[in-house]
């Protein structure tokens, strides 16, 4: 039902000249939740922007379920990818969470009781359905952020991208958003530097650096790789211990 | 700054709550241009098109000491009046031992009268209309979708700015930044710049996370239809306002 992603040999270059993407090789099954790991500045935003056409790479194929990411497809592939962008700030720009909510769908034609169905099962899947009439601007940080998957479920995505979704998340709220996640029957791809978070939510991780994928595997292999991970500026937080998965 | 329009509203069901946004607003619009259509000489005019706010307001369930606190924001306004018998030329009459000239004080009763009136009116509208329905009226009365767009845009991000700045400010007093006027002001101009920087990057990314969501340029209505006696219910206000200003003109 869902669909997957695929990448062939993705380049991209900024116009400053920086290369942010280099020959990037990466499919993502549907159903799959995969972590997108790797230090600042190692192309993670870059490569979701990719995922739903807003960058077109300067070499290589994206691939969304059986649609190629092409100016003729955007549209649907928009509805396809569904991205939630570390501000929720950013992402709530209506007066009103019902409108912002609305905003997709709305863009998707729908209209009038089809409308408020997808503003309602989107709001109630995130728990949020008692916020509908009030401006993102009263909700805690918390509730911003789960408005904000909101507005990205009531397209009904068939992949799910989060941008930092734990950041500036107190603990509940961050354990929170992760159970709704968990239940969400999507694919998944999660970029964090937060490693327990990728962990706790995904089958498999990807380490991005400099452009490059440079380790991939599930995500317990790839957290335990103490040398590949050193490598990449990425450790687990003080106390934690990953044990590698055991081979049989 | 940010967050003033949410105090506006008085979250009290009175029956021009329910009433749709659209109508009160060109109620509103209309109801200003006849009074300021009325000729400044008829001063019973003005108690009656008064009266009509009045009147409004109690309808409305808004107090009547509140519409009179928030009348205070004419005030800066109203100070340009205040100078013009002063300044004005032409004839002049004594009023408590000071020379004052007759059309500047005919000008200044003109804005006076006509601006308060206006300004109790548009009260009256914000009290008893939520921001959002607001925008849904203008969008229905077909003002122009970018206009509305920008409209709610500002309302939104000027409480998410008006945040920053607060953060901005504190972290600038919590490093002792100087106090002296003139520093202070050298400080605020770069502040300012910084604000300017980062609203426009984040006006860039909004725009990603708009794209993103399939926006093409056009903005999703979501307004209803007022019903004809909406429409009655609420044009009663300016066309009584109307009345008066004729009646005025036609005893001149």
């Amino acid at each position: 039902m869902s669909g997957g992603v695929e990448l062939r040999g993705v380049s991209y270059a900024y116009p400053d000249g920086h290369e942010a993407l280099r020959g990037i090789d990466l499919t993502v099954g549907a159903g799959e939740r995969v972590a997108v790991l790797g230090p600042n500045g190692a192309g993670k935003t870059t490569l979701v922007l990719t995922l739903n056409g807003i960058l077109a790479p300067r070499a290589g194929t994206v691939t969304v379920g059986d649609l190629p990411v092409v100016k003729e497809h955007v549209r649907e592939v928009r509805r396809r990818v569904g991205i939630v962008f570390q501000d929720p700030d950013d992402q709530l720009f209506m007066p009103t969470v019902r409108e912002d909510v609305a905003f997709g769908p709305a863009n998707l034609g729908l209209r009038a009781a089809a409308l408020d169905a997808a503003v309602a099962d989107a709001l109630a899947t995130v728990g949020m359905s008692d916020a509908a009439d009030r401006s993102p601007h009263h909700l805690s940080f918390g509730e911003r952020r789960r408005v904000a998957l909101a507005t990205v479920l009531a397209m009904h995505p068939d992949v799910l991208v989060l941008d930092e979704p734990s950041s500036n998340l107190d603990p509940v709220a961050r354990r929170e958003l992760a159970e709704i996640v968990l239940r969400l029957d999507v694919t998944v791809v999660l970029v964090t530097h937060d490693l327990p978070y990728a962990l706790q939510l995904c089958d498999r991780a990807v380490v991005l650096d400099e452009g490059r994928l440079v380790a991939d595997g599930p995500v317990s292999e790839v957290l335990s790789d103490e040398a590949t991970m050193a490598a990449h500026r990425l450790e687990l937080p003080f106390g934690f211990t990953v044990a590698p998965p055991a081979h049989c | 700054m940010g967050g003033a329009h949410r105090h506006l509203l008085i979250h009290e069901a009175g029956p021009l709550h329910r009433l749709p946004a659209q109508c009160k607003l060109a109620a509103t619009v209309l109801f200003v241009f006849a009074v300021v259509a009325t000729p400044r000489e008829q001063f019973w005019a003005f108690g009656l098109q008064a009266g009509l706010v009045v009147l409004a307001a109690l309808i409305g369930r808004v107090p009547l000491l509140s519409v009179a606190r928030r009348l205070v924001i004419e005030v800066p306004f109203l100070l340009f009046a205040v100078l013009l018998p002063i300044v004005g030329r032409g004839p002049r009459v004594d009023v408590l031992g000071v020379s004052l000239s007759e059309a500047g004080l005919w000008a200044a009763w003109n804005i006076v009268v006509k601006g308060t009136i206006g300004v109790a009116a548009s009260i009256v509208l914000a009290s008893t209309t939520p921001i959002p329905q607001l925008l849904d009226g203008m969008e229905r009365l077909r003002v122009p979708r970018v206009m509305v767009a920008i409209t709610a845009f500002m309302l939104r991000y000027g409480d998410v700015i008006g945040d920053e700045v607060r953060r901005m400010s504190i972290a600038r007093q919590s490093r002792a930044g100087s106090t002296g006027r003139l520093g202070q002001v050298r400080v605020l101009a770069s502040t300012a710049g910084a604000l300017f920087v980062r609203s426009y990057e984040r006006g860039e990314r909004v725009y990603l996370a708009m794209e993103s969501r399939g926006y093409t340029g056009t903005m999703p209505v979501r307004s209803v239809a007022a019903s004809v006696r909406s429409w009655v219910l609420c044009l009663l206000w300016p066309v009584a306002a109307a009345v008066v200003a004729l009646v005025a003109w036609g005893l001149q």
